[in-house]
Order: C-alpha cells, then sequence, then structure tokens
C-alpha cells in the first residue's frame, strides 16, 4: 500500500502515539467527553463507507441505513432482555418502572452492540444481494432510497416507539460516568475498525476491491466472483456501521426514526463528506477527514450558530476546489514519494536531457 | 486431436447488423489457431459471443466438451477458457505488480484465499511473467500510467498469470514496439510449446500470424470466407479480395 511507504518505519510509532492519545484525551479534556467519543464513531463511518465507495467504487448514499438499524437493534436488546419492548416504549421509557441495575445495563449494553453489529451484517448481506447488481449512479440512487425508506419504515413501527423515537436505557448512576465507559467503547471499536481494514486491505481482498473499482469488467473477464466480494465488502462496512450505531444511540439517548437513526441529511451525507475531505482511496483519508470534520463542526455550531449548514456548505465546495484528492491525497502529491505519471514523466524526460 | 473450443453455427445481430452470421470454427487442443479478417468483420464480436459478454442469437459454444453458451462471463472464465482485450483493460489505478497478483488462478483457489496476502510463489511467479513480457521494471508503475503497448503486454502475463486451459488474444501484436514483435511471437510458441496451452488469436500483422498459426480462420463482413493452412489461405483469392476490397 503507497501510505505505508510514506510513513515507512514512523507509521507503528505513529499508531501508537494516537493510541496514547486517543486514551488520555477524555481525561485531558473532560468537557469535550461527548464530542470525542462523537468523533470516533465518526471515524469509524468514514472508513466504513470509504472501504466500499473509495476501495470499492461503489458510492453508497444509504450506508446510515446500517447506522439505524444498529442504533434500534441494539435499544431493543438492551430493554428487550429485561422488560416488554412495547410497554417501554409505550412509556416513553421513562418513569420508575424501567430501572437497569448495573450488571443489566453493561449485558444489555455489550449484547446489543454484538447484535447491532450482526443485524446490520443481515441487512446489508440481503440487500446488497439485489442492489449491488447496479452500478454506477444507478447504485447511488437506489441506496439513497433505501435510506429514505428505513426511516419511514422506523416511524410506522410502533413497537419500537414509532415516529416519536424511542430512549435507550437510563444508565444506572451506580455505574457513574457513562460517557466515559462510551468513549471507550467508541475507542475500541475505531481501533477495531482500522486495524481490520488495515489488514483487509493487504490481502488479494483488497486488491480485489481496487480492481473492481478499476474496472469490474475485467475482474469479471479473469473469474473474480466480483458479486460476491462486493456483498462480502458491504457486510463487513455494515457490521461496523451497525456496531457505532449502537454506541451512538447510547451516546445521543433518544433516538429519532428520520433525525437520529436514519439522518440521512446529516449522518449520512457527512460520512461520505468525511472521507472524501481526508482522502477516498485511502485508509488514513477517512480518519484525518473525521478528525477535521469534526473540528470545523463543532467551530461552526459554536462561533457560527444559526449560519452553521451555510458555513458547512462552504466547507464541502471549498473541499471539492481545493481538494480534489482529500487532505491526504493532496499532501501525498505534494510531498509524498507516491509518484504522479506527470512527475514520472519529468524525471524520465530530465534524463533524457544531456 | 479433440477439439477444445468447438463454434457452431454462431450468429449475433446488432439491431440490422449481422456481426456473426452462422459462424462455425474448431480448435484443436494445444493448438495455435489464428483468426483474421477486415476491419470490422466481426472478430472481436466472435471473441465477446465466445467469452459470454454479450448473449448470443443463434449456435452453440462447447469449451472442453461442454455447452457454454448460455453462462455468464465469470462461470467461463472459472472453467479457464480466458480473454484479452483489443483495447487494453488493466486494473489502472493499481500497480502492474498489483494487477499480476490478482489475476492468479481463481478456479483452483476458494473464497478463504481472498483473505491472504499474495504468497511468495505467486510474488515470484508474477515478476517471472513481468519479466517474460519485458515488464519488470514497470513492476511499481501504475498500470494506467503504462503505454498502449505495455498495457497490452501486462494484460497478456495477467492472462498467463491465470493459468487458463485456453487464451483468446485479440490483437496481441497492436501497439507493440516492431522490435518486440519478434519476442512477443517466440514467447507465445513458447507457452504452447512447453505447457501445452491452446491459443486462438485475431491479428492484423500477417506475418505474425502466418508464423504463429497452424490453422487460420478468415471472416469477413460477419461470415466465415475460408480456412485452412496458412499458405492456402493467404493464397486464397477470396481472401485477398476481401482484404483489398476493404483497404
Ligand atoms: N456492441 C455493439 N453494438 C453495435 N454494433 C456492434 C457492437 N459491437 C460490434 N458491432 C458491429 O459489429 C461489426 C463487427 O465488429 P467487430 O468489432 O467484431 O469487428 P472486428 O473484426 O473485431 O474489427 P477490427 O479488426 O476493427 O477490430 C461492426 O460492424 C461493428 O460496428
Ligand atoms: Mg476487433
Amino acid at each position: 500500500m503507497p501510505h505505508a511507504k510514506i510513513f515507512g518505519s514512523s507509521r507503528s510509532l505513529l499508531v501508537a502515539g494516537l493510541i496514547g492519545l486517543g486514551l488520555l484525551a477524555p481525561l485531558v479534556a473532560p468537557g469535550h467527553q461527548s464530542q470525542l467519543t462523537e468523533l470516533l464513531l465518526f471515524i469509524v463511518f468514514a472508513l466504513a463507507w470509504d472501504l466500499v465507495g473509495g476501495q470499492m467504487g461503489y458510492n453508497s448514499f444509504g450506508n446510515v441505513l446500517f447506522v439505524g438499524v444498529g442504533m434500534y437493534a441494539s435499544a431493543i436488546v438492551q430493554v428487550g432482555l429485561f422488560y416488554d419492548v412495547g410497554r417501554y416504549t409505550e412509556a416513553k421509557g421513562g418513569g420508575t418502572q424501567f430501572l437497569f441495575d448495573v450488571p443489566q445495563f453493561l449485558t444489555g449494553l455489550g449484547f446489543g452492540i454484538l447484535v447491532a453489529a450482526i443485524m446490520a451484517g443481515l441487512v446489508a448481506l440481503l440487500l446488497g444481494s439485489l442492489v449491488l447488481r447496479m452500478r454506477g449512479h444507478y447504485f447511488a440512487i437506489c441506496t439513497l432510497g433505501l435510506g429514505i425508506a428505513a426511516g419511514q419504515v422506523a416511524a410506522g413501527i410502533p413497537w419500537i416507539g414509532g415516529g416519536s423515537g424511542m430512549l435507550t436505557p437510563n444508565p444506572p448512576a451506580a455505574l457513574g460516568d457513562v460517557g466515559l465507559l462510551l468513549y471507550y467503547l467508541a475507542l475500541l471499536l475505531a481501533l477495531a475498525t482500522f486495524a481490520t481494514f488495515t489488514w483487509l486491505l493487504s490481502t488479494r481482498f483488497g486488491l480485489a476491491l481496487n480492481a473492481i473499482r478499476d474496472d469490474e469488467d475485467k475482474a469479471d473477464a479473469m473469474g473474480l466472483a466480483t458479486h460476491g466480494i462486493k456483498v462480502t465488502a458491504w457486510v463487513i462496512a455494515a457490521c461496523f456501521l451497525g456496531a457505532a450505531g449502537a454506541i451512538y444511540g447510547n451516546l445521543v439517548r433518544f433516538i429519532d426514526p428520520t433525525q437520529t437513526a436514519f439522518a440521512g441529511a446529516t449522518i449520512g451525507v457527512w460520512m461520505i463528506l468525511m472521507a472524501l475531505l481526508g482522502g477516498s482511496g485511502t485508509l488514513l483519508g477517512p480518519v484525518v477527514g473525521a478528525v477535521v470534520f469534526q473540528l470545523f463542526k463543532e467551530l461552526f455550531w459554536t462561533y457560527l450558530l444559526g449560519w452553521q449548514r451555510v458555513a458547512l456548505g462552504v466547507l464541502i465546495v471549498a473541499v471539492a476546489v481545493f481538494f480534489p484528492d482529500g487532505i491526504v491525497g493532496f499532501a501525498r502529491t505534494r510531498f509524498g514519494r507516491g509518484q504522479r505519471s506527470e512527475e514520472d514523466t519529468a524525471a524520465a524526460l530530465k534524463e533524457k536531457a544531456p | 486431436m479433440t477439439a477444445i473450443l468447438e463454434v457452431e453455427a454462431l450468429t449475433k445481430t446488432f439491431g440490422g447488423v449481422v456481426a456473426n452470421d452462422r459462424i462455425s470454427l474448431e480448435v484443436p487442443e494445444g493448438t495455435i489457431v489464428g483468426l483474421i479478417g477486415p476491419n470490422g468483420s466481426g472478430k472481436t464480436t466472435l471473441f465477446n459471443a465466445i467469452t459470454g459478454a454479450h448473449p448470443i442469437d443463434a449456435g452453440r459454444v462447447r469449451f472442453q466438451g461442454r455447452e457454454i453458451s448460455t453462462l455468464l462471463t465469470q462461470a467461463i472464465a472459472r472453467r479457464g477458457l480466458i480473454r484479452t482485450f483489443q483495447q487494453p483493460r488493466v486494473y489502472r489505478r493499481m500497480t502492474a505488480a498489483d494487477n499480476m497478483l490478482l489475476s492468479t488462478n481463481v478456479r483452483k483457489l476458494g473464497l478463504a484465499s481472498l483473505f491472504a496476502a499474495a504468497g511468495t510463489k505467486e510474488r515470484e511467479r508474477a515478476l517471472e511473467l513481468l519479466d517474460f513480457v519485458g515488464l519488470a521494471d514497470k513492476r511499481d508503475t501504475r498500470a494506467g500510467d503504462l503505454s498502449f503497448g505495455q498495457q497490452k503486454l501486462l494484460e497478456l502475463a495477467m492472462a498467463l498469470m491465470n493459468d487458463p486451459e485456453m487464451l483468446l488474444l485479440d490483437e496481441p501484436t497492436a501497439g507493440i514496439n516492431p522490435t518486440l514483435i519478434d519476442r512477443l511471437v517466440d514467447r507465445l510458441k513458447t507457452v504452447n510449446r512447453e505447457r501445452g496451452l491452446t491459443l486462438l488469436i485475431i491479428e492484423h500483422n500477417m506475418p505474425v500470424i502466418m508464423g504463429l498459426a497452424a490453422h487460420i480462420y478468415c471472416l469477413a463482413h460477419g461470415r466465415l470466407l475460408a480456412e485452412g493452412p496458412p499458405q492456402a489461405v493467404r493464397s486464397d483469392a477470396r481472401v485477398i479480395d476481401a482484404y483489398l476490397g476493404a483497404a
């Protein structure tokens, strides 16, 4: 992988540094804990989007679907293990009848995240087998529709609170700072995602994703099981998105079907933006993109309140115009050793010149 | 000698154009067979039809004795019938070496093998084949940055990496430096002789195909015009007419 070459041996040092930073960050900046947790989840969103969008060239506008499925699946498991879900949502999750003690809450959360990943994966398997037969714009539009439809479907199911949404279990006071727990869970998930994807992209599977991006018909003509590979990639991405959705649901507590769970206009678009901002088709790009994006988003929401969405729009345009290859792509052409064709030709011409 | 590929009365039309009109041909196992014909005579269309790139209107295609005319491209490729394209197709944003590593024989490897990095043996073989086509020093170059001719050579190396039972080559010498053509012809003869690889080659370069093929089919206007040993086809009046008429 080209980026591995750029960072060479200093890479493990960098990774170690980042992990250290991740472990200490909430202690250093306790006031920004939930934003930091959100950032870690955004990293997972962006990485998972880019596995299929950047590496495989299938631009999905509906990945928020898996976030939402994970969010609901986890909440349902967390509640359902101990109470009747229908009665819980009817009572808006409140009251004194639906209390969770520490073991209950932790068991629920653990199983919730697991089931969220599995459910999102299953949904991806089912839908992927169908929509991944489409290509290009057809695929993009179809996934967009799926994301929107999912929100409407969820809003129509009273059992999970319908349009008025669902609350995740109230964390027991005895647990102490549940925010810190969620932060470290998000950190673990982000690291697991990064490690898994790093490994995946070092295998023949990673090459196959790139080949599908470059010329799917050629891959077919070489006998690669392209459809199976595409579905597998989407399922893997969906599992991580589902797990991240589970944690995200517990972070925001209130799951609104269209505003939180299947929030196509915010999270759904942001995850694509983060990947493109950082540099799609690279491993580091989505991570960098998520950090920069979260930074700008928080600044805009703090200092430009009322105009934050306009500012975000300007950011999007600025990125598209000035960094078409993303920050990592830009850095690589500018400073990296990863050669570009123009430079090659230039160098070759110089050599030939007397 | 048994035929590895049998095409029987294959017909393919595009709207009103009959690109392949009841074409029948046979390729005996282990031989090199040529396919010639003026521009637009339907040669590439025949390759597309054989490899399942588009459905055919009538006729049959048998590979190793089994009907393949209803199979999809991928399934046909997995049986060991691999083709190269007239306009070379490589994975443009991947390095030449990665193009090679992904072209290993997927028939003999399961899905699980996808989740492993390429082994030393594969790497060695990939480099060997890149060297075989003279691209060893381009291994870290992005395939899309290679010249047309280099891409054609890379595509050939990828096809060989796949360890096919039979190869369909669409104008392998097009865009190749004339000084390299002799070497390429040599290499094709070598793989045919040493590995018993059957080749069906579309070629415009007459001296090349005359030197390579044991048997030649000539198409014109979608029909099979003539067939036979190279000398006989070359001196066939109808073939000469077709080429002169098209010129
Ligand atoms: N996908 C297609 N749609 C419509 N017409 C096509 C298509 N493919 C081929 N044709 C037509 O079929 C005929 C045969 O084309 P083909 O590409 O097979 O010729 P060829 O023998 O390979 O020529 P060349 O030597 O120039 O490569 C041509 O008239 C071409 O225009
Ligand atoms: Mg042709």
